[in-house]
């Protein structure tokens, strides 16, 4: 199958996750969306490699990996801590600094 | 059965001729600066494990000063040995530049974090919370906001002492940040510096639910900021077949010497390398804070404790400008007619759009914001010169910048009614009056923001100015100055505010802080006079260092 096929789906896998986290409002979901599209980058960076024919991509994809763990640590705290105080994880609610 | 004798295959030829695979050969004298600061990071969060709680604020105290003026002490050694001009290089197999944009901006980040540590330890600020001195961090930050847990947690006098080794490992990311030289470190030193910056952003005592709020928008801003960069990443590889930053600039150039039939492919395609361009652009015009990306950095500024704020507006705008500019000057400079125009159109939308919205704020510390995303724009101007006066004048530009930022901040914690800072524009009416010397320090810094002469943002602005105008960018120049002087309006205002109105009865009063706070603003005081009055030193260190290595 031609690996630029590969590349479609990872442009639409990111599509989808950036336009999910400018259209849903929960929190998590958008946290979901974000990791939706670090995936998406993954699946471009191991195509490109295919087609280079180098490891870098796939090397780089495991890097992401590590990167998104460490991303879902930190955030998934920040998260729950705003739901803890606020009982609530909709974005539209963190709304104290309007002017 | 073939299957299985290839992967046997595979086995056998690398263990019989393992001298194919080279080792690594890492420059560990010439990484010193970073590999200090994450190493006491490191010792940081063992203090944090195995210290009682009493000894810890010391001990991290103490820890974090050392590594980061060894770190420095490792820079300005690395400085004296050329490897800022003759000797420069690129260590780490490939991966991190030591140069001369390189170790000026490492050198002006450990300074800035040197200072911010100070305000970070200030102890003297809140009163006293059941007899122990209480810094600006929350005493238990996973407790709920007012609940029977953080009441605990006041009575037993703890303290977030992480906020440390937090600053250090952001510090650690910040000093590889400008200086990676390949598109993978470029995003890890971006993941590493920013993810302690949106725990600290979450830590502060006063207003705790702002605070988290702010946390929360930055960390979701941030990681989608940081999605589109890895993305760019992803097709700028696809177009070069290399991540390396000399690699996809030969690509860019055309002058790649055995072009494989994928890669042949590949770079006939712009689409890949404009859109990746692009899109990596974006990554760091968010972290610049630049117009259109600019819309955290308000709630994100005013949310943060302000020893934070002051921390992440000098520092991450160093950090962010050194990597944006190793990125148009080294990877991309072939593209130069494709992003110039856009830039062009960022910098003009940043200068005149930070400076008009800040004209209508009423907090002290989104006019600040607002401020320093018109500083972004003008720091652009210097961008878009691509000369080489524009290098050491955006060098410049940003050493002075970050102290008057740091000082700025720091006098915003000064100033305090019952519910902890006082930070809405009312509130400071009649300050001179009340305390002549910290209205007459923030006077000096609101004047360098402006850009009046004898103070370092004169002598940063001229700078850039002059080379963006050497550069071609008259029109870019003309729009800066009418910005500046709409920006001038908002900064003389809160002088006027402070020094010719009545003081309020209930109006806040100024604390007296430790020699902690007193020696940061002090130094802010300092740089900013003696970079306007004497810039000539300071301006030639920059020119010599601003040739980046390929």
């Amino acid at each position: 199958m031609n690996p630029v096929n590969y590349l479609y789906l990872s442009a639409l896998l990111f599509t989808i996750g950036a336009a999910g986290v400018l259209i849903r409002r929960n929190a998590i979901v958008l946290f979901m969306c974000v990791e939706l599209m670090l995936n998406a980058c993954n699946l471009a960076f191991v195509t490109f490699s295919r087609m280079h024919g180098n490891l870098d991509g796939q090397i780089i994809a495991f890097f992401t990996m590590v990167v998104a763990a460490a991303e879902v640590v930190v955030g998934l705290a920040i998260i729950v801590t705003v739901f803890r105080s606020r009982h609530s994880a909709s974005v539209d609610d963190a709304s104290l600094m309007k002017l | 059965m073939s299957h299985a004798a290839t992967v046997h295959m595979l086995w056998t030829t690398a263990s019989v001729s393992p001298d194919k695979i080279p080792s690594p050969d890492i420059e560990y004298g010439q990484l010193a600066p970073t590999l200090i600061v994450l190493g006491a990071a490191i010792v940081g969060v063992l203090i944090e494990a195995l210290l009682p709680r009493r000894h810890r604020y010391a001990a991290q105290l103490f820890v974090s000063v050392v590594a980061l003026a060894a770190a420095f002490a490792a820079v300005l050694g690395l400085a004296a040995g050329d490897y800022g001009t003759t000797k420069a290089r690129i260590a780490a197999m490939g991966a991190i530049a030591v140069d001369g944009p390189a170790l000026f901006l490492e050198g002006t980040i450990l300074l800035v974090a040197l200072v911010a540590v100070f305000t970070f330890a200030e102890r003297r600020l809140d009163p006293a919370a059941h007899g122990n001195r209480v810094d600006s961090f929350a005493a238990q930050p996973a407790a709920v906001p007012g609940g029977e847990a953080e009441q605990a947690a006041v009575k037993a006098g703890f303290t977030t002492t992480e906020v440390f080794p937090l600053v250090l490992f952001a510090v650690g990311g910040m000093l590889v940040f400008p200086a990676a030289n390949d598109l993978l470190t470029l995003f890890v030193a971006l993941e590493v510096f920013s993810l302690p910056l949106y725990v600290l952003c979450a830590l502060a005592r006063r207003h705790r639910m702002l605070s988290q709020e702010a946390a929360v928008k930055y960390f979701l801003l941030g990681a989608f900021s940081s999605a589109f960069l890895l993305f760019g990443i992803a097709l700028l590889y696809g177009y070069a077949g290399t991540v390396t930053y000399a690699g996809i600039a030969d690509v860019v150039d055309g002058q790649v010497g055995d072009i494989t039939p994928a890669l042949a492919g590949t770079m006939g395609n712009d689409a890949l390398l404009l859109i990746g361009g692009a899109m990596v652009l974006m990554g760091l015009l968010f972290k610049i804070g630049a117009v259109p990306f600019h819309m955290w950095t308000p709630d994100v500024y005013q949310g943060a404790p302000t020893p934070v704020t002051g921390f992440m507006a000098a520092a991450t705008k160093v950090a962010a400008f050194g990597a944006l500019l190793r990125l148009l000057y080294v990877v991309l400079p072939g593209l130069r007619w494709d992003w110039r125009p856009v830039m062009w159109g960022v910098a003009i939308v940043t200068m005149l759009g930070g400076a008009i919205v800040a004209v209508t704020q009423t907090d002290v510390k989104r006019l600040l914001a607002y401020s320093s995303i018109a500083h972004a724009g003008f720091i652009l101007a210097g961008v878009i010169a691509t000369t080489p006066d524009g290098i050491s004048s955006v060098l410049f530009y940003l050493a002075a910048y970050s102290f008057v930022t740091l000082g700025a901040f720091s006098v915003v914690t000064l100033v305090r009614d019952a519910g902890g800072e006082a930070t809405h524009l009312s509130k400071w009416a009649g300050l001179g009056r009340r305390s002549p010397l910290v209205a007459a320090v923030f006077a000096v810094f609101l004047l360098a923001f402006a850009g009046i002469p004898l103070t370092s943002g004169f002598a940063g602005k001229f700078a850039v100015f002059k080379a963006a105008a050497d550069g071609g960018a008259g029109a870019l120049v003309v729009i800066g100055v009418i910005s500046s002087a709409i920006a001038a309006f908002f900064y003389i205002r809160v002088i006027v505010l402070m020094f010719f109105s009545e003081p309020r009865t209930e109006g806040p009063s100024v604390a007296v802080p430790s020699p902690l706070t007193s020696a940061a603003i002090a130094i802010g005081v300092v740089v900013t006079i003696v970079l306007g009055v004497a810039p000539q030193y300071f301006l030639d260190l920059a020119g010599q260092a601003g040739v980046f290595v390929r």
